[in-house]
């Protein structure tokens, strides 16, 4: 299901976590129209009138019970529903075992997307750097592990609904798989200075043949891996 | 006491059954609490919530020299209850007498501590001496804060004793003094243990 | 002395008050001069914190468009009138800042708890109140503080009112040296001025309530001040202890929160939120008190179901110790635990339901009087449930890791902050400033003050929703870098202009403050007909509060008895004889 008000949905678990969030926008919805339309009548039923007086009631045991029960159990069969969902993006032992190891890493106010180069190993000597641009293959498992070297950044891929945070002095695991190809645009969620709002990176989802071709540029002998690291790179790749 | 320290109105409803200045005093207490579960709390984070290894201590503290210390601290908290004590039977002579044990207890704490920090940053040891430094320096820095702010305010009832204020069984402000007493010696207890033996 | 000693001197005060003019306004120990000193600070912080949010929204609207008055702007700041990205950090910081400690803060604790709790338990003053009045002084400095920090190089703290290590606790990160420290220093201050307050509401509730008021007869409002304050005085020193280690960290190098030294970010995270989220009830506890009593009031009946509100005010209070981590989904922290804080998390919209439903089970059948001040209690239900509702997204775990961080975050934030604190402390002063001053606000102007506000506060704040589904993060100095946003510019532009309508509409509230402080209407003893004991002493009342000690014969919100001609009944008035059985 696509919304108007989200941006494309563009990972495996987008649509997923799109129709949480409107199956808890059609409860608290309810609860919303209940309460607001509930209050203008009364307003307007119970207005002040002359000669009129209010009635007097203390409560009521039943009605407060009702309105006790229904949202424990609203709230728990809401926490029982997204609990499934959230293991299956966030739990480090629950990546896709075919998933291909990135390393991401943040600093004030880059980006830095380490590939495993064509083995498919990090650490090897295959291994190929880009800054401030992600490049990957559409329906394919990726593991992230992202670090930060200064401050705390967030890594968020608006289309992809991912958001992890990068933590100076921990390694913290995230995954995704696009479904669609295109251009996207990667975001830094958390405050990190003052170049926090520039701190942008760009998502390319390609086809393998695209990402096979693009590959073969980063690591062809005139353009050494390392070598990648100047500030206009951007916007000629593709 | 002055009127405008505290109120007291007649046939108040029942509240805890605690006169208004002990009471403040507890809910205070509660407060300490919290600040030193922060303190200690993060201390523990620190040290046993990572797996680097922590340096061991009496490398380079002086465990016996602040053992003694804890022990007058505690001695101080003696005197303190026979200060209370005297209060409360009205002995003035001893009241006299046993708070200015006490004031002299934690006075020579705060001056054995501040003769230890002095030997260890001349030792090279700093509140940037790692992470043991940063908890050290702070906890126990915070902690004898708190015992030279028992010690003004010992000293001013020690005045207030020797002008006769707590005549006639007056023994309020005493134990209200006492209980914060007790609390920064309870708190120093625990510091010493979990920072200088383990 | 004696009790009787006491309460005897009290009188005497009361019948010829010779304090000099020093000690009764300025360096004065009496609750109701605190609470009025705390009102005039907290609305001064409330209008810096304001300007602000108006110079946010102005870069937010018109991106690297020249303010007006170009030329009055520092250049450290605004060169020519626009906004530097290092000045927007600092502004963001410091506009949560000032509002949740220097504005929303005092002006429901400093103000409310300070001038309603001796009054309405029939308390002659504080149980300290040489305590209170340094409550109050210590709120100066700790101002002072932090306004010097846009006045010293580098500016003013800039990593956002949370302060999240390790950005704050190195100053190069942010080249704001002097700033944080300023900010810590000013927010440890600020920690002693709360502790001082709370000891002192707790202890008064306690000990110095009126015989016959029992604590089932306390209004809802002083309940609620009595868990804030339990509240302030656990989580305010945990957080002057996180703080403490910041400033170590930033001044004597210290590596708390530095990972380069072995310390661990997010701790800091933990120690904050384990402070912040009790704060954030402290910030809407009392709100919900004082709805409460205008709700009744407005509504000329008996709140409904007075136990179970008190009861969901302390399970709201107890909840908001067990949910911290809900603010840190995304940090990084084990997901098993995220699990653990969203069921936590989620609980607490029992206790939020019952309120709501029982606010809107005592407007019915009432006679609701749409005075200003109830206009500003309904308000406050309508939009808390807004906030409240929209707080569900972010409590489940896979949602938040959408909204997290985005401009969802500052919608809910500020609907239940403004929509909910701020219109019960703007009911709260309409309702009881002719007891504060002895003069009555213009009604007129009060109205024309909330249908203004009202009106742009929800064409500000409710467009931030569609921001952050859109995507559009927070604490952003120029959203037009991302292409993904340029469409949502518009939306940006709309919200600044609507914002900029909500500042002017405060306008007559201003007015209406002043001009009725100095010409309004003489204020009658009980001019909303109201039971709590504030209204059976003069307006304003005396030093010493009360000529003798009330007595009390039933709870707050004996409205519209069946027995009676009139639809109220004072505290300190007898229930009418039951009448003779008449079959
Ligand atoms: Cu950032
Ligand atoms: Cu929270």
């Amino acid at each position: 299901m696509q919304h108007w008000w989200f941006p494309t949905s563009a990972s495996s678990y987008g649509a997923e976590l799109d129709n949480l969030f409107v199956l808890i926008l059609y409860i608290t919805g309810a609860v919303f129209v209940i309460v607001e339309v509930g209050l203008l009548v009364f307003l307007v039923k119970y207005r002040k009138r002359e000669g009129r007086k209010a009635e007097y009631i203390e409560g009521n045991t039943t009605a407060e019970i009702v309105w006790t029960t229904i949202p424990a159990v609203v709230c728990v069969f809401l926490g029982l529903f997204s609990q499934p969902l959230w293991s299956r993006i966030k739990d480090p032992a629950r990546i896709p075992a075919d998933a291909i190891p990135l390393e991401v890493t943040a600093k004030q106010f880059e980006w830095h997307f380490g590939y495993p180069g064509p083995d498919g190993q990090q650490g090897t000597a295959d291994d190929y750097g880009k800054r401030n641009e992600l490049h990957v293959v559409v329906n394919q498992n990726y593991r992230v592990r992202l670090q930060a070297e200064d401050v705390i950044h967030s890594f968020f891929i608006p289309v992809f609904r991912l958001k992890q945070d990068a933590v100076p002095g921990m390694q913290i695991m995230a995954w995704f798989r696009p479904t669609r190809t295109g251009q996207f645009e990667l975001a830094c969620a958390e405050l990190c200075g003052l170049g926090h709002y520039r701190m942008r990176a760009r998502v390319f989802v390609h086809t393998p043949e695209e990402f096979a071709a693009w590959q073969a540029s980063q690591i062809a002998p005139t353009t050494p891996a390392a070598s990648d690291t100047t500030a206009s790179s951007g916007r000629t790749a593709r | 006491m002055s009127h405008a320290a505290t109120h007291t109105i007649e046939h108040a409803e029942e509240g805890l059954g605690v006169y208004t200045q002990k009471l403040g005093m507890w809910v205070f207490l509660c407060s300490e609490v919290m600040f030193f579960t922060a303190l200690i709390g993060s201390y523990i984070i620190l040290r046993w919530g990572s797996a680097e290894s922590w340096p061991v201590p009496a490398e380079t503290l002086n465990i016996p020299v602040t053992a003694l210390n804890t022990f007058i601290l505690i001695c101080s908290s003696v005197s303190m209850v026979k200060a209370y004590a005297a209060a409360v039977h009205d002995d003035q002579r001893g009241l006299k007498r046993w708070l200015l044990t006490t004031v002299l207890g934690g006075a020579t704490f705060v001056g054995v501590q501040a003769y230890e920090y002095i030997h260890l940053i001349g030792k090279g040891f700093l509140p940037s001496s790692g992470l043991f430094g940063s908890t050290f320096y702070t906890m126990t820095g915070f902690h004898g804060f708190h015992v030279t702010c028992g010690v003004i305010s010992m000293a001013y009832c020690t005045l207030r004793a020797f002008r006769g204020k707590y005549a006639g069984g007056n023994f309020h402000g005493i134990e209200t003094v006492g209980l914060y007493w007790h609390f920064v010696d309870l708190v120093w207890i625990i510091l010493f243990t979990i920072v200088y033996l383990f | 002395m004696t009790t009787a000693g006491v309460a005897a001197e009290h009188l005497e005060h009361a019948l010829h008050d010779d304090r000099p003019f020093i000690r009764k306004y300025v360096f004065s120990t009496d609750h109701k001069i605190i609470g009025i000193q705390f009102l005039f600070l907290s609305l001064f912080f409330l209008l810096v914190g304001g300007v602000l949010a108006m110079v946010i929204r102005w870069q937010l609207g018109f991106p690297g468009k020249a303010m007006p008055l170009p030329g009055a702007w520092p250049s450290t700041m605004a060169p020519d009138g626009v906004v530097l990205p290092e000045f927007y950090t600092a502004l963001v910081t410091m506009h949560g800042t000032f509002m949740v400690f220097f504005a929303i803060m005092p002006l429901l604790v400093g103000v409310f708890a300070n001038y309603l709790i001796p009054l309405k338990i029939g308390a002659p003053d504080m149980a300290f109140p040489r305590l209170n009045m340094w409550s109050f002084w210590l709120m100066i400095p700790a101002g002072a503080l932090m306004v010097a920090g846009f006045f010293v190089e580098g500016g003013a703290a800039s990593s956002g009112w949370t302060g999240y290590a390790p950005l704050s606790a190195n100053p190069e990160y942010t080249g704001a040296t002097y700033g944080q420290q300023l900010w810590c220093l000013s927010l440890i201050v600020f920690a002693l001025s709360s502790l001082l307050g709370s000891v002192n509401y707790i202890t008064t509730v306690v000990n110095l309530r009126a015989p016959g008021m029992t604590w089932f007869r306390l209004p809802l409002s002083i309940w609620a001040l009595f868990i804030t304050a339990i509240l302030a005085l656990l989580a305010v020193p945990i957080l002057a202890g996180a703080l403490i280690m910041l400033l170590f960290d930033v001044v004597l190098h210290t590596n708390f929160f530095l990972p380069a030294g072995g310390g661990q970010p997010l701790m800091w995270q933990h120690l904050f939120w384990f402070f912040g989220h009790p704060e954030v009830y402290i910030l809407i506890l009392p709100a919900m008190g004082i709805a409460s009593d205008l709700i009744a009031n407005g509504s000329r009946k008996p709140i409904f179901g007075y136990h179970s509100m008190v009861y969901a005010i302390c399970g709201i209070a107890f909840l908001g110790w067990v949910v911290w981590g809900h603010h840190m989904f995304q940090s990084g922290m084990n997901p098993r635990l995220g699990t653990t804080f969203m069921v936590s998390t989620m609980f607490i919209a029992v206790p939020s339901a019952i309120k709501v439903f029982n606010w809107m089970g005592t407007m019915w059948r009432g006679n609701i009087h749409f005075t200003t001040p109830m206009l500003n209690g309904i308000a406050f239900v309508a939009m808390f449930t807004i906030g409240g509702l929209s707080g569900i997204f972010m409590a489940a775990t896979p949602a938040d890791m959408y909204i997290h961080d985005t401009y969802y975050i500052v919608a809910h934030i500020h609907y239940v902050l403004f929509g909910g604190s701020l219109f019960a402390i703007f009911g709260g002063i309409y309702f009881w400033f002719p007891k504060m001053f002895g003069k009555m606000m213009s009604e007129r102007l009060g109205k024309i003050h909330f249908a203004l506000t009202f009106v742009a506060y929800n064409l500000t704040f409710f467009p931030m929703h569609i921001l952050g589904i859109g995507g559009h993060m927070r604490r952003i100095y120029d959203p037009s870098q991302y292409e993904f946003l340029r469409p949502l510019q518009p939306m940006n532009e709309f919200i600044s202009l609507s914002a900029f309508a909500l500042f002017i509409s405060q306008l007559p509230f201003i007015w209406n403050f002043f001009h009725s402080l100095f010409w309004g209407k003489k204020a009658d003893i009980n001019p909303w007909h109201d039971n709590g004991l504030e209204w059976t002493a003069p307006s304003p009342p005396p030093h010493g509060n009360f000529e003798t000690t009330p007595t009390v014969y039933h709870g707050p919100y004996e409205f519209s008895r069946p027995d009676m001609e009139q639809d109220y009944l004072p505290q300190n008035q007898p229930l009418p004889a039951p009448q003779p059985v008449a079959h």
